[in-house]
Formats: C-alpha cells, structure tokens, sequence
C-alpha cells in the first residue's frame, strides 16, 4: 500500500482546520478550452507592482502571444496577446474591486485560426541563472496561486542572500479549488522541468514538491515521473487549511520559521506555486508570453463545473455562460472560499492570479447568522497557524485600540487565512476586524 | 442571465463558516444534562422536579427582567441562561426549599453574570456563584439531604420543598447522609459501584457518575467540552488522594471513592470545563484541571467541610487569568511568547 506509506509520513505544522473539501466538483476533470468570448479585457495590473504599459494603439491588429504591453521596470511584467485579432481600445476598464484600471480591449477574428505563432523557441542546455529570470519576466509569469506577485522578482533574492530550498506547492489547501491538481496530473514534465530551470536560476541545492495527502493520485504520478535520485523530492504533507501557505510549508516541511516580517529568503528558502513553474517549464523553452491560465469554475451556481483553460481577459460573464450559470448562484468569488475575492461586477476579466472561480449557491453560503459576545471558548487560539490569541484581537479592534493590537499582540503577522472566523462559535468577523485594523493602521502611519 | 445580477452578494473572506453557534453548543450542553436530570428526578421524585424547573425558570425569567429593564436586546435566546439555571438546580439537595432555590437563581444571574456584561464577560461560573451564596445563607438547608428511592417519592414531594419563606422549615424525619459525610464525620465507606450507577444520596444531579460521564463522552465527540479538564481535575485527584490513602488507608478514602463521590464528575465534567472560566491555552488547562483536582483533595481531606468541588473550581476560575497569562504559546517566526489573556 504505497498509499498508506505517504499518508502515515505526511508532514505539517499546528493547528489549522478541516473545512469541508467539496473538490470532488471537479477533482475528476480533465482541462478543457472553451469557445472564444467576443471580447477580451486584459487588464494592465493583473500583478502586485507597476502596472504595465500599452505598446499597441487602438485598430492595431494583433496576433495570439505578441507583446501588447511591457514591463513599467523591475518589479512589473509584460501582456500578451491572449487572441488573434483587432485592438478596440486602450484605455480603462473595472476590475473586481469596482475601480476604473488601465486596459487594452480585443476583439478576436471569428475566422483566425488562434494558433500561437509569436515567440522564439530556445535551447535551454547553455541558459545562464540570469537569462532564466530575465526569460520568465518577459514571459510575463507571476504566481498563479493567487497573490500574483512577479515570478521573476521571487527568483531574485536580495544581495548576500542565499537560497538553498526551492519548495514547490501543490498543495492546494483552499475548499474547492482543483485546478493545480489537474496540473499536476496533467503536466507532470513541463513542472520537473520548470522545477529544475527554476532551481537553476535561485542555485538551490534541494527541491521539494509538498502535495496534500488528499491528492494520492498526484502523489503517485510524481513518484513515478521523478528518477530516483533526482535533485527534487516528492513530499506528502497532510490535508489541512491553511498547509499551502508559504509560513506553513517552511515549517512543515523544514521545521524553520520565515521570520516575523521578513521573507522565506531569509531563511534560505523560495516557495512557488506548482502551477507557475509549471507554464515555466512550457513557456520558457517556447520563447512564448502566458496567455492563458487552468482556472478551476465550480460551485453549486453553475451547472457544468470543471477545470478550464482560460485566455487571460475573458469576460466573467461570458465564462459563466458558458459553464451554465443558473439562477441559484449567490455569491461569485475569484479565488478559494477561505481567502478569495468576493466579485462585484460580472463583466471584469479573468487576471493572472485567479486559479478559480467559485459560484455559491443558496445552499452552499451560510445563512446570516447572529453575532453572539466572545465565549472564550479557545476556538480560535487553537486554529490559528500563527499562534495569536484572535479572541483578544478581536476585542481590542472592536474598541478601536488597533496600535495595541499591532504592538502587544502581533497583529501583523496575520496573514488574513480566516481560520479563525471560520470556527468562531459566536459568529464574530474575526479576520474581516483584523484587515480593517491592519488598513487604519496603515493610513494612520502613511500620515504621520 | 441578467436577472441573477441583483441577487449576488458581496462579502469578505472567508465566505465559509463551520456552522456551529453560541446556541447550538448552549443546547448541546442541556441536552448532554438531559440524562441527568431524568436521573434525578427517578432517584428523588417530585422534590426534584419542582427545583429544577423553579430553577431553570427563575434564572431564564431574571436574565429576561434584566435585559428588558436596561432597554437591551433580549438574551435569553442563547440558551445560557437556562443552562444556568439547570446546573444550578443539579448541584442542590433535592428537598431545597424552593423559594431559596428562587433566590439563587437570581444570585447566579445577576451577580454570577449580568454585572459582569453578560455572556462571555463572567469571572466565575454563574450557577456556582449562586450555589456559593446559598451555602454562605443557608448552610442547614444547604447540607440537608433526603433518602434516594424513598417510596412515596412521585406522591409527595418534601416538606421543606415547599417551606413558605423566612420561616423555619419542617424538618422531614428522614434524611440520608451523603457518602462524603459519612466518609467524613462517622468514618463509612459506600459501595464504589453504588456511586456510580447514582444509587445513593447527594444534590440532586451529582449521583449517577456513569451518566455525568456519558453526557460528557458525548459533548467531547461533538468538540463541545474540552475533554483534557475533566480528565486533568480526574488524574490530579486520584494522585493527591492516593497520597493520603498510601500513607494512612484507614484514615482516608481511596481515590476510587474520592473519584465518584460527591460533586466531582458533575463538577469536572459540566462545571470545570465551562468555556468562559477556563484557560484558553493547551498547557493551561492542564495545570487548571490539576489545580482544581488539587484544592478537592485539600478542601475534602484537610478542610473542615465535607465536599469542596464548588469552592476548588471557583478558586480555579479565580486563576485563570493567570494560568492563561503564564502559558501563552509562541507567535510564529518570533521569540515572543503571547501573554494569552482571558
């Protein structure tokens, strides 16, 4: 039973939860391509950093994978064309917090054939660490788990740092979300090789790949695609919330600590979602910019959930269509249910850092419940994967002592994972009360 | 497709929750007692079923008074206050005047809770609190205890049960001592197994220890009582017991009766491990647990009162605040050790 092997040695950390999966939605499903949109909306800031720049004019025509915005310096990366067809406008589009964002609309030719013809294939044997990093930002890579920071930015650790553990996260702990799964089942080679063009840019000595133990399948097929002996490793870790988060790995997998307000590169360490090495290792020998992404689309609101290939600016509502998206849906969010983005507007485009949709139905969003006083029940101290006291946190940001909090009881080391709302007996809005403390803490500071 | 816009709403992570509420686990617990107080009131009859009603219903009815006098929203939905209530009436003697038992329910609320701010800002158990002023009011009333199975149990309930207030009640002829008085004052030991199966004297819920216990296994199963506190007070009694039992056996009880005697599976298992008085941290609930075990064995074999599970958990509660200070666990990639606080 090789099986049973992983999941007695699945490696963690403490406390944390156990919500509800639900990825047997779509866990099963092979990647498939929808039909074209009408229209595509490729937002310029679909990255933390500088927004990129347009480099097209409006009526220009453009080809599937040519460069249509580059890189605003460092810490930016360039757009490419997610489709064959015509620029119908360089300007300003909404994005799924409701505000007015540069973008370049596209209207795809019905009749072109969509094939990727732009790019310049290259031999990766005489690659040199830098022309890796400088190849991935001009592909456009950012972390497709969802925090969208510039992939290539990552891979450049701060002078006097050295990297020696690259962990790659297949864990995919968020409820719901399937599309990294699929990945790993799907391209297996494309992420050895993107794994180990990455472990060649960082000059890291060991890889790890940390798979939830919920994924034997995955597990297996790394077993067999990984050679023994190879610089990567296949790691089970256990099925908990919130196991892929970076401060959780380190921990788990290599019992270190990332240190209060410092970087995982402190500590000798660099996490990368496995779906973003895995366009690298397509992408990168390609010579190709990322145009599309795995976007797993499921809930109980529509009627054909699964994992789809996505071009980068395709309308929500169009996707949604296309899924069937019936009339239960009551809540759509980008991202998983435990960290995402509710989504306010159906006509904002998918970006590069959505890795799902997730459209809630009636049954599936809990009721309004009434908020009862904190019960010191402990609930929250034991869920919480920092180790704070949520409970006193809670009570000091509902009497506006937010500097208190920041100073007495580490307040900014919540990384926001909602553990603590999420068992919270009394209903509090333990989290939500935490980012809006972070927030007027923040403006508070910028003031002064 | 349009029409489905309007219905959509906006709320921020996390968008899941485990369901579980205030009232779902203030149920829980009642229905956990259920066994219980059907327990008491075969072993005691009627006496029984009129104090735990007056009690129950007295402390739902203060708490009501109080929200609706200062103008708050009712409270009473949350299902504590009933819980009160019912534990309160489970830890006096079954023939306990009635109109006391009125007044202790109104202690326990008021000054137990409602000064405090209510659910979740209490220092002390409120039902212990009550029993405390009782105790300190009324000791006669307090230690006097009637015979379990007594025939006429379900036709006639106690003289004092009904005692008009302030008036010197009836004193019934027939009254049994407990197993912890007897154990004190005339050196009698009783049949472990009686204890357990609830077959003997004693406040009107603290009997039967085997169901206390299966209304805990079941609470823990459901994640709703920290299973670690009853099993510290547990451990740490049968130890410092069986202390005193090694070093003089003929002068004191052995830790199996010391276990099942008196309030201590109805206190360690329903009263102990109330979530608002307790320590929050993992080590601190131990050292809670072992403490409270700790002060029992004092209180039951050094003191000058039979029985000490009220006194040993107030003074528990007392030190949580402490306990919680001094065990608070490490923030994640600090040196910094949290002082927890309740």
């Amino acid at each position: 039973m090789p099986e049973l092997a992983h999941l007695s040695a699945s490696k963690t950390f403490s406390h944390g939860i156990h919500p509800e999966e639900h990825k047997e939605l779509t866990s099963a499903r092979p990647v498939r391509r929808l039909p074209f949109a009408p229209h595509y909306i490729v937002l310029m800031a679909q990255h933390l950093g500088k927004p990129a720049l347009p480099v097209v004019r409006k009526g220009q025509e453009v080809i599937r994978g040519e460069l249509i915005a580059r890189a605003d310096g460092f810490v930016s990366v360039p757009m490419h064309a997610p489709v064959t067809g015509v620029v119908t406008e360089v300007g300003r589009s909404l994005d799924c917090d409701g505000r007015m964002v540069p973008s370049i609309t596209l209207r795809p030719y019905p009749g072109a054939t969509q094939e990727v013809l732009a790019g310049e294939p290259r031999t990766l044997e005489n690659l040199s660490g830098q022309e890796i990093v400088a190849g991935i930002q001009a592909m456009g890579m950012v972390g497709l788990g969802g925090a969208a920071f510039p992939t290539h930015v990552k891979l450049s650790p701060p002078k006097g740092k050295t990297v020696n553990d690259l962990i790659i996260n297949g864990c995919e702990c968020e409820p719901y979300l399937t599309s990294d799964h699929r990945v790993m089942l799907e391209q297996g080679e494309a992420i050895l090789l993107g794994t180990s063009l990455v472990q060649k840019a960082l000059g890291a000595k060991r890889a790890v790949l940390a798979i939830e133990d919920n994924k034997p399948d995955a597990l297996a097929e790394f077993s067999r695609l990984v050679p023994p002996g190879s610089a990567i490793t296949v790691a089970a870790v256990k099925t908990k919330y919130p196991q892929g988060a970076e401060k959780m790995l380190t921990r788990a997998l290599l019992h270190m600590d990332i240190p209060s307000g410092g970087l995982p590169a402190d500590i000798g360490v660099v996490v990368s979602n496995v779906a973003t090495v895995g366009e690298v290792g397509t992408l990168l020998p390609r010579g190709q910019g990322l145009i599309e992404r795995v976007v797993t689309v499921t809930g109980h609101g529509i009627d054909r959930p699964g994992n789809y290939l996505v071009p980068l600016g395709t309308p929500l509502d169009f996707l949604l269509e296309q899924v069937g998206f019936n009339g239960s849906a009551r809540q759509v969010l980008f991202g998983g249910p435990m960290m995402g983005k509710s989504v306010a507007f159906l006509d904002t485009p998918v970006t590069k850092g959505v890795s799902g949709i997730v459209v809630l139905a009636e049954d599936e969003i809990s009721p309004p419940r009434k908020t009862y006083p904190c019960i010191r029940c402990g609930e929250c101290v034991t869920a919480c994967p920092i180790h704070l006291n949520p409970s006193r946190l809670g009570l000091l940001a509902r009497n506006s002592r937010f500097e208190e909090m920041a100073s007495s009881y580490n307040l900014m080391d919540c990384f926001e994972c909602g553990s603590c709302a999420y068992v919270c007996p009394s209903n509090i809005p333990l989290v939500q009360l935490f980012r809006l403390s972070k927030g007027i803490l923040r403006e508070r500071s910028t003031k002064r | 497709m349009k029409s489905n816009y309007l219905s959509i709403v906006l709320r921020t992570s996390p968008h899941l929750s485990r369901g579980l509420s205030v009232e779902t686990v203030m149920r829980q617990v009642i229905y956990a007692l259920l066994p219980v107080t059907a327990m008491a009131i075969y072993t005691f009859g009627q006496s029984a079923a009129l104090l735990l009603i007056t009690t129950t219903l007295t402390c739902v009815l203060t708490e009501w008074i109080y929200t609706r006098l200062g103008r708050q929203e009712p409270t009473i939905g949350d299902w504590s206050a009933a819980l009160t209530g019912l534990l309160l009436g489970l830890t006096l003697p079954p023939a306990f005047p009635l109109w006391m038992g009125v007044i202790g329910s109104i202690v326990s609320i008021l000054v137990g809770k409602m000064i405090f701010g209510g659910l979740g800002c209490n220092i002390f158990n409120p039902a212990l609190v009550g029993r405390a002023f009782l105790q300190a009011s009324f000791p006669v009333a307090i230690t006097t205890w009637s015979e379990a199975f007594a025939p006429d149990r379900f036709q006639y309930c106690a003289s004092s049960t009904l005692a008009a207030p302030f008036l010197r009640p009836m004193v019934d002829a027939v009254s049994g001592a407990t197993p912890l008085a007897a154990m004190k004052f005339s050196h009698q030991t009783t049949i472990v197994g009686d204890l357990f199966f609830g077959l003997t004297s004693g406040s009107t819920g603290e009997t039967s220890a085997v169901l206390i216990l299966l209304g805990g296994l079941y609470l823990a199963w459901r994640h709703l009582l920290d299973w670690r506190i009853p099993l510290a007070i547990m451990l740490s009694v049968a130890l410092f017991s069986g202390i005193f039992w090694l070093a003089a056996p003929d002068r004191y009880p052995d830790p199996l009766f010391m276990l099942f005697s008196g309030g201590l599976m109805l206190g360690a298992v329903f009263m102990a491990t109330d979530m608002v008085t307790s320590p929050l941290t993992p080590l601190g609930v131990w050292i809670y647990g072992g403490l409270i075990g700790l002060l029992v064995v004092v209180i039951r074999l050094l003191g000058g009162l039979p029985e000490g599970v009220m006194y040993a958990i107030l003074l528990g509660n007392a030190f949580t605040p402490l306990i919680s200070r001094m065990t608070g666990t490490k923030v994640y990639g600090t040196n910094r050790k949290l002082l927890s606080w309740k």
